[in-house]
């Protein structure tokens, strides 16, 4: 629906043809799935936990700068590795054909405000299914934002940048509000569904464990250090909030990555399905490492053809789709980090003010300044 | 509170799996051969192992090649052994996945998912003067159990096996008839041919005052039965069955809806989903595509097909689908 479809060249036997040689790539990873992966999943949530219990156990004695500092930036990754590369993955199933109800996505909770049965809808099942349809995927801007000129403006978006700052530091619970659906909730009539009173509920009672665990029990347990230990907990989740936004915006909203009309996806083939994924999905280039730490998110392209296929194996699947990429002629959008995040808010920033011209999309010359 | 959402046993498992209160596991220590499909695994047990009788039977739950698979193998240890370690003792059959794996891949070392041990093909508590242990093949394995743990007077065993290094536990029998503690017969079926319950007489002429325990392939035990019953003792015999799941994988079949005690006819292309729904059982759904996981269900018995890559998943507890991307491959139990 963009003012230059990117995928025009393409003929529809063209788009099923490359539909299949995806299903080929998926099937060969399943088919290799096995003793590696399971060993690999394990010894992540292995390291997981003991960097989270060594780093609480630092916090003990908070009290001292260099232990305050040490147990900060432990407890910092800790959160990260929990939420990216085991809850993120583990929710999305894949890990399931492991068949071990402890790294399952119907038994797993993860350190996060959001019970995960209710993040596993609004995200497996609506985000996923309908990757950046306008209205039907509210991650397009989480609903509070308008990230694409095709998005109506209003006079809220004015505040938009804001609004983003705000949700990146207090992320975890934007989250939660947005699997609730809450401003869409919060009316006189809706509020009081029964359904919607007891998500809400299971929410409050998920906020206040998580709370209790961080700024109180925590902190107390630490005794002369319970200020720094609070301090601590906090910053922790603060850098892991603005972490995982600082990623996930990069999944979606970089200049370069395609929105769909409603229209546009019905009866969509399986190999259409597919094409809007790549399209419509954006990679973080970097070391291992930093695919680790934003699980494997910055294989996001790759992540949003094959949801449920383990996240260590999406660095090789993406050798294989770049290769697709290249054969049909279509834009890989990708770059490092720091060049995605600028992309991503630079858009805040320029759709919070209405578009110049009605319809007119900034320039593809204009881009490649921007990524130049 | 503390450890929120996870549970203190879950940091508590990754120092001391096998501690009192953990769930059930035990490690393997040693895998000794048997024969050249056979082998005998020892295993500590974890903290909360409540012992066994011989005779019973445990299952186990061992990761190969990544997947958990359960089965149940007998316990061939006697019940107190001083290192309170047992063993069980598996025989692998052509294309079986968890018995290969342990009789030729199994390393001490590896933790493996226990459950309590159970079965009632075991010893009364009161001694019977003459004993009949009736077994083939992998079947002496319980029996190997019962004649570690408790010595009768006067025992009889006759077993049967293709050849004579097929024979489990060989040497250690022949021990034991060396000592007088058992008399036995070796029936090498692949030279003898199969045992003729009818002839039994000629092998065990007072077989009808022992109380006898059988233990072996499904038409043994039957014609034992058979046997048993005509001569008025059935209550001397005691049987166990394995139960290999033999599912063979068709195209569709019969689905029943447990949960709700529904039934339908599925073809074998169309989603378990469509077919709960169109025969009106609530199904939990979500993106009808296969990536979202909101609609998995327990497949309690039969297979199922995924419509993706074919591949074919059979029930084994525990074991989900996703309704949305798989067709009935043959009858099966939907949990719905």
């Amino acid at each position: 629906m963009t003012a230059i479809d990117p995928t025009a060249h393409l003929t529809a036997e063209q788009i099923e043809e490359l539909g299949r040689e995806l299903d080929a790539i998926r099937d060969e990873v399943i088919a290799g799935r096995g003793e590696k992966d399971a060993a690999y999943i394990r010894k992540v949530i292995s390291a997981q936990r003991k960097l989270e219990l060594v780093s609480r156990g630092v916090l003990l004695f908070s009290i001292f700068p260099p232990a305050w500092l040490l147990g900060t930036a432990g407890l910092s990754v800790a959160k990260i590795m929990d939420n990216m590369e085991i809850g993120h993955n583990v929710l999305h199933g894949q890990w399931d054909w492991m068949r071990d109800p402890k790294i399952h996505s119907t038994t797993w909770e993860w350190d996060h405000v959001s019970p995960s049965d209710q993040w596993k809808h609004s995200h497996n099942e609506l985000h996923h299914t309908y990757t950046n349809v306008i209205g039907k995927d509210n991650d397009l801007g989480y609903g509070i934002m308008r990230v694409d000129e095709d998005q109506k403006w209003h006079p809220m978006h004015l505040g938009q940048p804001l609004w983003n700052f705000i949700n990146a530091c207090f992320f975890e619970y934007g989250i939660a509000a947005y699997d609730l659906e809450l401003g869409k909730n919060l009316s006189k009539r809706r509020r009081k569904n029964p359904e919607f009173r007891a998500r809400a509920k299971a929410v409050g009672r998920k906020i206040r464990k998580q709370v209790l665990k961080d700024y109180v029990i925590h902190p107390l347990l630490s005794g002369p250090s319970f200020l720094p230990t609070l301090g601590a907990t906090f910053t922790a989740n603060l850098v892991r909030n603005i972490w995982s936004h600082s990623v996930i915006m990069c999944g979606h909203f970089p200049e370069g990555v395609q929105v769909f009309e409603r229209r546009s996806i019905k009866g969509e083939t399986r190999g259409q399905w597919y094409l809007r994924q790549m399209m419509g999905s954006a990679n973080i280039s970097g070391s291992k490492a930093m695919h680790f730490m934003t699980g494997n998110l910055s294989h996001q392209i790759e992540h949003h053809l094959f949801p449920d296929l383990p996240s260590n194996r999406y660095a090789e699947v993406a050798v294989k789709v770049r290769a697709l990429f290249e054969k049909y002629e279509l834009e890989y959008v990708t770059g490092p980090l720091p060049k995605q995040v600028f992309s991503a808010w630079r858009k805040v920033f320029r759709l919070s003010l209405p578009n110049k011209k009605p319809g007119v999309r900034t320039p593809d010359r204009e881009r490649e300044l921007v990524a130049a | 509170m503390v450890t929120t959402p996870l549970l203190p046993s879950d940091y508590l498992d990754l120092v001391s799996p096998l501690r009192a209160g953990a769930d059930l596991r035990g490690r393997i220590e040693a895998v000794h051969p048997e024969t050249d499909d056979a082998a005998t695994i020892v295993i500590r047990p974890g903290r909360g192992w409540r012992g066994h009788t011989a005779g019973q039977y445990v299952r186990i739950g061992v990761d190969v090649d990544g997947v958990r698979l359960w089965r149940a193998y007998s316990l061939t240890s006697p019940t107190h052994r001083r290192d309170g370690r047992v063993t069980i003792t598996v025989k692998a059959i052509p294309d079986g996945k968890v018995s290969n794996h342990l009789v030729r891949r199994a390393r001490p070392g590896t933790l493996i998912q226990l459950d309590q041990p159970t079965g009632d093909f075991v010893l009364p508590p009161a001694k019977p003067a003459k004993v009949l242990y009736l077994t083939a093949g992998s079947g002496i394995t319980p029996v190997m159990g019962m004649l570690r743990d408790t010595r009768f007077d006067d025992v009889v065993m006759v077993h049967c096996a293709p050849r004579p290094q097929d024979v489990i536990f060989r040497d250690e029998l022949h021990g034991l008839v060396g000592e007088k503690k058992l008399r036995l017969t070796e029936v090498h079926t692949d030279t003898d041919g199969m045992l003729d319950i009818a002839r039994l007489d000629e092998l065990v002429p007072d077989w009808t005052e022992r109380e006898t325990w059988a233990c072996g392939p499904a038409g043994l035990l039957d014609a034992a039965e058979k046997q048993w019953s005509e001569y008025g003792v059935p209550e001397r015999l005691h049987t166990e069955r394995f139960r290999p799941s033999v599912v063979v994988a068709g195209d569709g079949g019969e689905v029943t809806f447990s949960a709700t005690g529904r039934t339908a006819a599925a073809d074998g292309a169309t989603p378990l989903l469509d077919v709960g729904e169109e025969a009106g059982v609530l199904m939990p759904s979500g993106c009808r595509m296969g990536i979202c996981f909101g609609c998995i269900t327990p497949l309690k018995s039969g297979a199922v097909r995924d419509l993706r890559t074919g591949e074919i998943t059979e029930a084994e507890p525990g074991v989900l689908i996703q309704t949305c991307v798989s067709a009935a491959a043959g009858p099966c139990d939907i949990e719905r």
